[in-house]
Formats: C-alpha cells, sequence, structure tokens
C-alpha cells in the first residue's frame, strides 16, 4: 500500500512539470535570465534563480539552503562541494569562461593595448579583491605579467567583487578598472567609454563551474536545466553577454 | 593571532573613530541645538536627513556617497575646485562617510538631552544676566552631559562597526581605508576564519565593553 | 518714578490687553485666578514674552514700538514659581551665577552685599549643597536671593509661595517681609492667594481674563464691593493700625487705627510698631444698636456705605466706614432686609475675628 502511493506520487512528479531552484553567480545573472525563459518554453519546467555571491552561495548550501543547482563565479566552489560530498559527484562542468576587460567610462582614455597602465595617466585602478573574487586574481595575474612599475600599485583600489569593482569606474572614482566584459558588453559591443579586452593568454582562463548539488540528486527539472544550459542556444547566449565556452 | 596587517587596520579603525567622534560632536551640537528648539518648518526634513542612516542600508548610502563625491557629482566637483581633490579611497573620504553615517547616533542623544532641559532653566539664566551664547555654554552644556556621554560612546562604537559605507567608498587601501570590519569581512570571504574569529572577538568584546560602560553610567545617572 | 506697562498679546483663545501705571517702590500685587494672565503680564515685563506694546521703567524704556531690550540685558530679579534652581551648580554657584554677570554689566554686589542677602534668607549652612538636596522652601529662598544679588532694579516674583505646602509658606513669608521692608526697589508680586496679597502688598492690579479689572492702592481697592471679581471667603478689609497697648494679664494687645481701635491676640508685636490688619467680611456682623451681652470683644459704631449683591443670592456684601477706615461685613440678603441697611444709617460692627498681619 505504501509502496504504491510512493509510485503514484513519483508519476504525479514525473507528469507535472517541474521547478529547480538555482543559484546563480551575481555576474552570470542577466544571461541566466534569458536561458531560463527559452528553458521554460521548450521544456515546461521553471528554473528559479537566485543570484548573489558565491562565497555566500557556498556557506548557505553547506548550511543546508535548498539549492538544487549552482552557476559559480569561479571552478575552485563547484570542486569544493564535490569533494565535500555536498554535490553529485561527476555533474561539474565549465558552463562558461569570464574574459577580463580593462575598462574607462572616459573615451579614449583606454587603448586597445593597454599602454595606459605603463603611461600612468590615472590616480586610481579599480580592481576585485584577488582573494575573494577570480576576476580580481585575474586582474593581478595581469599586472604582473605586464611587468608594471611598482606606482600601478600603489593606486589599486580594491572592490570586494567585481560588481563593486564596475561601480568604481562607472562613477568615476576611478578613472580606469579591470571589469567582466559581460559588464561593458551590449548588443555584442562595447557601448560606452574605451576598453582593452585583455588577451586570454595573460592570466589564467576565469572558468565558471556548475554542478548538481546533493538537494537536485534525481531531480528531472535539475536535470533538464544542466543539459540545456549545455545546449547551443544556451551557448549562443552565454557567447553574446561577452563570455567564450 | 593578529598579523601586522591587522594591527595597522585596528589602529586606522581606531583613529577614523576617534577623528569622527570629535568632529560630530562639534557638528552634531549646534544641529541637535537647533533641532531641539526650532519652531521651523525646516525641523521635519532636517531632522528626516539626520536620522536617514538609521534606515538606509549602509551599502546605499555608500553608493551615493561615491556618486556624489566623485567627479559628477556636486561634492565632488567642489573637492576638486578647491584642490583637495577627489574623495573616494582616502582617509578624508572615509572620514565623511563616517560622519554622516553616525551622525543620528550622536545627534539624537544630544537633541534629546537638550529637549529634556526645556526652555525653564535657560529663561532662569537669561533673568541672571545670562546673553544667549552664554546660557548656551553655562548651562545648556552641562545639563546635557549625559546625552553627550551617550552621543561620544554610541558615535565611537558605531563608527567602529561601520562596514557597508566604508566598504562602498574605501577601496580598501591598507593604512588609508581597510578598517577591522572590512578586514574581517575580508578574512571571513576567503575562509581565513582563525584570523576572521580574532578580530571578531576583539570588536565583539570591545563593543560589549562600550555598551556595558555606558549602560552602567547612564544606569547609575538615573538613580 | 513709576513703571508704564501697555501690552497687547493674543494667543489663541486669550487675550492680553493691559495699560498699567504702577508705583515706582513698594510691592505692586497681580492679583486673580489662574488662567487670568498675570503670568503673562509678568512674563511680558521680564522680556521673556513678546508682546506689543511699551514698557517703562522708573524713567527707562525696555520696550516701545521700535525696540525691545532682551531679557539678559533688562536690569530685573525674576524668581518663578518652580525655583528654577540650575542642578549642575551648588547654592553657592547659582548665587554667583546671576552676581558674576551682572557685575560685568555695571554695579553688582560686593561681598559685603552678598553676605547680608545671604544672611537675610538663611542661606549661609547651605552654601555647597546642590539644589537637589534641599526643600522647596530652601530652594525658593535660593531663588530669591539669586535674584537680588544681580542688584535689579525692579524685581519680579512668580507665585514664588504657589508650590510650597503651607508650613513652607509660613517659613518664606517672614523672609518676604522683611524683603518688602528692606527693599527700595520696585517688586511685582503675582499671586492668586489673597491672604499673601493682603499680607504683602501696597498696591495691586485685579486681572480678569487678560484685562485689568481694578487697580489702587490696596486697602481703597481690597474694600470696594464694585469689583467683578468676587474674592468670596477671602473678601474682606486690610488697613494700617499702631500698636498701642500690651495687656500682659490677658495677653491681649491693643491697636488703634484710623476711626478706633482693637483688641488683638498677643503676637509679641512691641508698642509703637506699625502692623497691617486684616478683617475678613464673613468675620463682621452688624447690629442697630449695641449689645454688650455678646462673646465678642470688638464693638465699633460705623456708618453704612453701600452693599452689593455676592456671588450667591442669599447673600450680600455691605461697606461700612469707621472713621476714615473701610470695613466690609457679608451677611444674608434676609438680614440686611430685616436691619434696613440704607446707605447712612448707623449701626454698630461686631467682629469676631481681627488679623495682625506683617
Amino acid at each position: 500500500m505504501r509502496l504504491l502511493f510512493f509510485a503514484l506520487l513519483c508519476c504525479a512528479t514525473l507528469v507535472r512539470a517541474g521547478e529547480v531552484p538555482v543559484a546563480v553567480a551575481a555576474n552570470f545573472a542577466a544571461p541566466a535570465k534569458q536561458i531560463a525563459a527559452d528553458f521554460e518554453k521548450e521544456t515546461g519546467h521553471k528554473a528559479t534563480l537566485v543570484s548573489g555571491a558565491t562565497g555566500k552561495f557556498y556557506a548557505q548550501i553547506r548550511n543546508g539552503a535548498p539549492f538544487e543547482v549552482l552557476l559559480a563565479a569561479d571552478d575552485e566552489t563547484a570542486a569544493r562541494l564535490e569533494k565535500e560530498g555536498a554535490a553529485v559527484a561527476g555533474t561539474r562542468f565549465t558552463y562558461a569562461i569570464g574574459r577580463l576587460v580593462l575598462w574607462s567610462g572616459r573615451p579614449g582614455l583606454v587603448d586597445d593595448k593597454g599602454e595606459v597602465l605603463r603611461k600612468g595617466d590615472f590616480a586610481h585602478l579599480a580592481i576585485a579583491n584577488p582573494k575573494l573574487a577570480p576576476y580580481g586574481a585575474a586582474a593581478v595575474e595581469v599586472l604582473t605579467a605586464l611587468k608594471l612599475p611598482d606606482a600601478v600599485q600603489a593606486r589599486l583600489v580594491v572592490a570586494e567583487n567585481i560588481t563593486q569593482a564596475h561601480m568604481f569606474v562607472v562613477t568615476g572614482n576611478a578613472e580606469l578598472g579591470f571589469v567582466a566584459l559581460s559588464q561593458v558588453l551590449k548588443d555584442g559591443k562595447v557601448a560606452e567609454g574605451s576598453a582593452w579586452i585583455v588577451p586570454a593568454n595573460l592570466h589564467q582562463p576565469i572558468r565558471q563551474d556548475a554542478i548538481l548539488l546533493d538537494k537536485g540528486r534525481g531531480k528531472p527539472a535539475a536535470e533538464a536545466w544542466l543539459n540545456y544550459l549545455k545546449g547551443d542556444k544556451a551557448k549562443a547566449i552565454i557567447k553574446s553577454f561577452g563570455y567564450e565556452i | 593571532m593578529l598579523s601586522s596587517p591587522d594591527l595597522a587596520a585596528i589602529w586606522l579603525t581606531f583613529k577614523l573613530a576617534t577623528i569622527t567622534t570629535l568632529l560630530l560632536l562639534l557638528i552634531g551640537t549646534p544641529i541637535a541645538w537647533w533641532l531641539a528648539r526650532t519652531r521651523s518648518w525646516w525641523k521635519g526634513p532636517v531632522g528626516a536627513v539626520v536620522a536617514l542612516p538609521i534606515v538606509l542600508p549602509p551599502t546605499v548610502i555608500g553608493f551615493y556617497l561615491l556618486l556624489i563625491m566623485g567627479p559628477q557629482g556636486f561634492v565632488g566637483r567642489f573637492t576638486e575646485w578647491a584642490g583637495i581633490g577627489l574623495l573616494p579611497f582616502t582617509f578624508g573620504g572615509l572620514l565623511v562617510g563616517s560622519v554622516f553615517y553616525s551622525m543620528p547616533f550622536v545627534v539624537q542623544p544630544i537633541q534629546n538631552a537638550f529637549e529634556a532641559i526645556g526652555e525653564r532653566p535657560l529663561e532662569a539664566a537669561a533673568t541672571l544676566r545670562a546673553s544667549p551664547l552664554d546660557t548656551f555654554f553655562s548651562v545648556a552644556l552641562p545639563l546635557a552631559k549625559p546625552g553627550f556621554i551617550t552621543a561620544t560612546i554610541l558615535g565611537f562604537a558605531h563608527t567602529v562597526g561601520e562596514f557597508g559605507v566604508v566598504l562602498m567608498i574605501g577601496g580598501n587601501i591598507p593604512d588609508k581605508t581597510r578598517v577591522v570590519s572590512v578586514l574581517i569581512y575580508d578574512h571571513v570571504e576567503a575562509l581565513e576564519y582563525g584570523q576572521a574569529h580574532w578580530l571578531a572577538g576583539g570588536m565583539l568584546a570591545f563593543s560589549f565593553l562600550v555598551l556595558l560602560a555606558l549602560y552602567t553610567l547612564t544606569g547609575r545617572k538615573s538613580q | 518714578m513709576s513703571i508704564k506697562a501697555q501690552f497687547r498679546l493674543d494667543y489663541p483663545g486669550f487675550a492680553l490687553d493691559v495699560d498699567l501705571d504702577l508705583p515706582g517702590r513698594g510691592v505692586t500685587a497681580l492679583f486673580g485666578q489662574s488662567g487670568c494672565g498675570k503670568t503673562t503680564l509678568l512674563r511680558c515685563i521680564a522680556g521673556l514674552e513678546r508682546g506689543a506694546g511699551r514698557l517703562e521703567v522708573n524713567g527707562e524704556t525696555w520696550q516701545d514700538a521700535g525696540s525691545f531690550m532682551a531679557t539678559h540685558r533688562r536690569p530685573l530679579g525674576y524668581v518663578f514659581q518652580d525655583a528654577r534652581l540650575f542642578a549642575h551648580l551648588t547654592v553657592r554657584g547659582n548665587l554667583d551665577y546671576g552676581m558674576r554677570r551682572a557685575f560685568r554689566r555695571g554695579p553688582g554686589a560686593d561681598s559685603r552685599g552678598f553676605n547680608s542677602i545671604v544672611e537675610l534668607l538663611g542661606l549661609g549652612p547651605l552654601q555647597e549643597r546642590l539644589p537637589e538636596r534641599l526643600s522647596g522652601g530652601e530652594q525658593q529662598r535660593v531663588a530669591i536671593a539669586r535674584a537680588l544679588l544681580t542688584v535689579p532694579r525692579l524685581l519680579l516674583m512668580d507665585e514664588p509661595l504657589a508650590s510650597l505646602d503651607h508650613a513652607r509658606k509660613q517659613e518664606i513669608l517672614p523672609y518676604l517681609e522683611r524683603l518688602r521692608d528692606e527693599l527700595d526697589i520696585p517688586l511685582i508680586y503675582v499671586s492668586h492667594a489673597a491672604d499673601e496679597v493682603a499680607r504683602l502688598a501696597d498696591h495691586i492690579v485685579v486681572l480678569e481674563a487678560g484685562r485689568a479689572v481694578a487697580q489702587g492702592p490696596l486697602a481703597e481697592t481690597l474694600a470696594r464691593i464694585d469689583l467683578p471679581i468676587r474674592l468670596g471667603e477671602d473678601a474682606g478689609a486690610v488697613f494700617a493700625a499702631t500698636v498701642a497697648e500690651r495687656d500682659a494679664e490677658w495677653h491681649l494687645s491693643r491697636v488703634e487705627f484710623d476711626g478706633g481701635e482693637l483688641w488683638v491676640k498677643d503676637s509679641g508685636v512691641p508698642v509703637g510698631r506699625r502692623v497691617r490688619v486684616r478683617i475678613l467680611a464673613r468675620d463682621v456682623s452688624i447690629a442697630n444698636s449695641r449689645h454688650d451681652d455678646v462673646s465678642i470683644m470688638n464693638l465699633l459704631p460705623a456708618v453704612v456705605i453701600a452693599h452689593a449683591g455676592e456671588d450667591h443670592p442669599s447673600a450680600v456684601l455691605v461697606q461700612l466706614r469707621i472713621g476714615a477706615t473701610t470695613l466690609l461685613a457679608r451677611l444674608t440678603r434676609r438680614s440686611a432686609q430685616r436691619l434696613d441697611l440704607a446707605p447712612g444709617r448707623e449701626v454698630w460692627v461686631q467682629i469676631k475675628a481681627v488679623a495682625l498681619i506683617g
């Protein structure tokens, strides 16, 4: 009797369209929203997106948050969750690779070779905290690779995350800063100011990994969402936002 | 244990809170006096502006401070015109932010103290030949002393605990804008829980002692 | 030498409108029930309230159409109903407060003046105390001394006894009387208590609803029966007299006044001393002939001047003259009619109680 009831319940969830709660890295919120719209149209499943800082998601997931999928801003968090058994082993994959851009709100300030860094015609250079944000770590690698004078080091202003670094530059308090290409890209090109898209060989790739969390194990909607993310339609959207894949 | 960046941040925090509190006592006292005594229509709006930091999320305040102190903001234009340069990412900028952010915690206790004094002793002073300014210093200030003690302690403690605003306009620069609260946040985010515990524990102890002192002092007063 | 005060002040539901000419010395009482505007008038005189009008104190203009002297520039002393001592200063500090400031602006009290005022108000042993450790009466004495030490040219007192209980009042009253006798500046004294006024004032202004309905010398004004304000139980006459004889056997004193003499309880006042006598209207009865077979000691011939209705329809107030002195008697209307008390009629008054005040 109990078995029968359980079977019926399973059938019900299979037949009915599912809902998947997804924790999304803040920098990926916009593309995720667009992908989720298509996802719902095509599969009937609904992805409920919650965007925030990856570090906070880690702490929340470890403490029982009801997320079924994580789209992280880095490749470490997903790996750690996998190792710690809070995620389903073998489901981790890179869904997007971030591109770093040296950007200024002022047209003409940033040249297309990043020479401005050497000329030092600025008071503040904004970066995300390299200890906390992958884009910040990448920015520091770029500065090291370019062998910039120490003077630049003294002009760094460190934002807690890439969103705040962007804000420092947008408000003009920092003349320029290392931000995510996805933050300044609009309809496929840099909409405002001047920018140097940093060559990918100057820093480790900024991999953003996704993983199926423990709470999503065996949930069709969660699995469907991860599969959809790997599909060509999703990839096209991801690229249009300035990521590589 | 505490590392040298930790100690630098503690010293910076202490310096910031001390200067902020002194500035606030200087600026806040006339504002509190005016708010306590005016019958002007402006009392409402000015009181509301002073109280804003209590309700607004600190990051919102920080964001707007960033805007108005930036090159396009009116404060930013003024400071550049005056030859001071832009305030964000400087200790001076942090000071301005802290003064605004901790303002209600200094102004309100003083205002309450002034209001509690009422008109009576001031009238008595006037009939004893004291000019309004004389009355302010010889009667109002001494009678409002408990309010000033509360204001000093709260202003100092609140500046020490300030985080969101500093995060926004500070830029996390060692010795200039990296205060304890930001450092704790960094340690926690970087999962360096050990170091975070040392700093956070110290701050907890400090805050407890400050509040304990406050309640002991004011409690004794009211007995 | 006089104080000319003309003020107009409008509040919702209340308007002060007075034009007074007060004597430039002695005690003037502003008398009336609470809400009549007497405190407001006093505050206008002090400059604590800004009424339209003008104020001239013994030849000096403090306020007129074009000028307003701030309170702290007016050479006045003000004693509030609540003493308003500064809680953060000792008694000594409170006394010094006004004295030091007055000294900076002109002649202030010197140490001799200080000592004599401290002595006058009995503050010697209290000087190091904080106000919170003083009784209400002590606080009020400090407040009076504090005002005097500014060497004011006008002293204002706003019901200084109203917040005190009976015992405390009796404690302060002698100080006020000594003050009245020793002070050569005008004192304006606000009160709603007829006995205080009778005891202290030389001149009275009766206020009602923001207007002065009567003003004049105390005895004359109190003996009027045409005032719109009814003193009720407090109605009575006050006049001056001199102690003429003290009878040791019966412990009585004989006082002489303009028109006759009275026997009163001996209260130790020496022969020859000028005293104030107060006789309440309710303590006076009238007879058409002299009766010696009653317990009442004081029987005097008098002439009826006038009578007027009282606040209760059963009562009348009769005004009588004994020599140059006016007396009031309160009777039932029926008795007045039975005795046929028309003006000019000669009668005997029987006085049940006489109070020597001050």
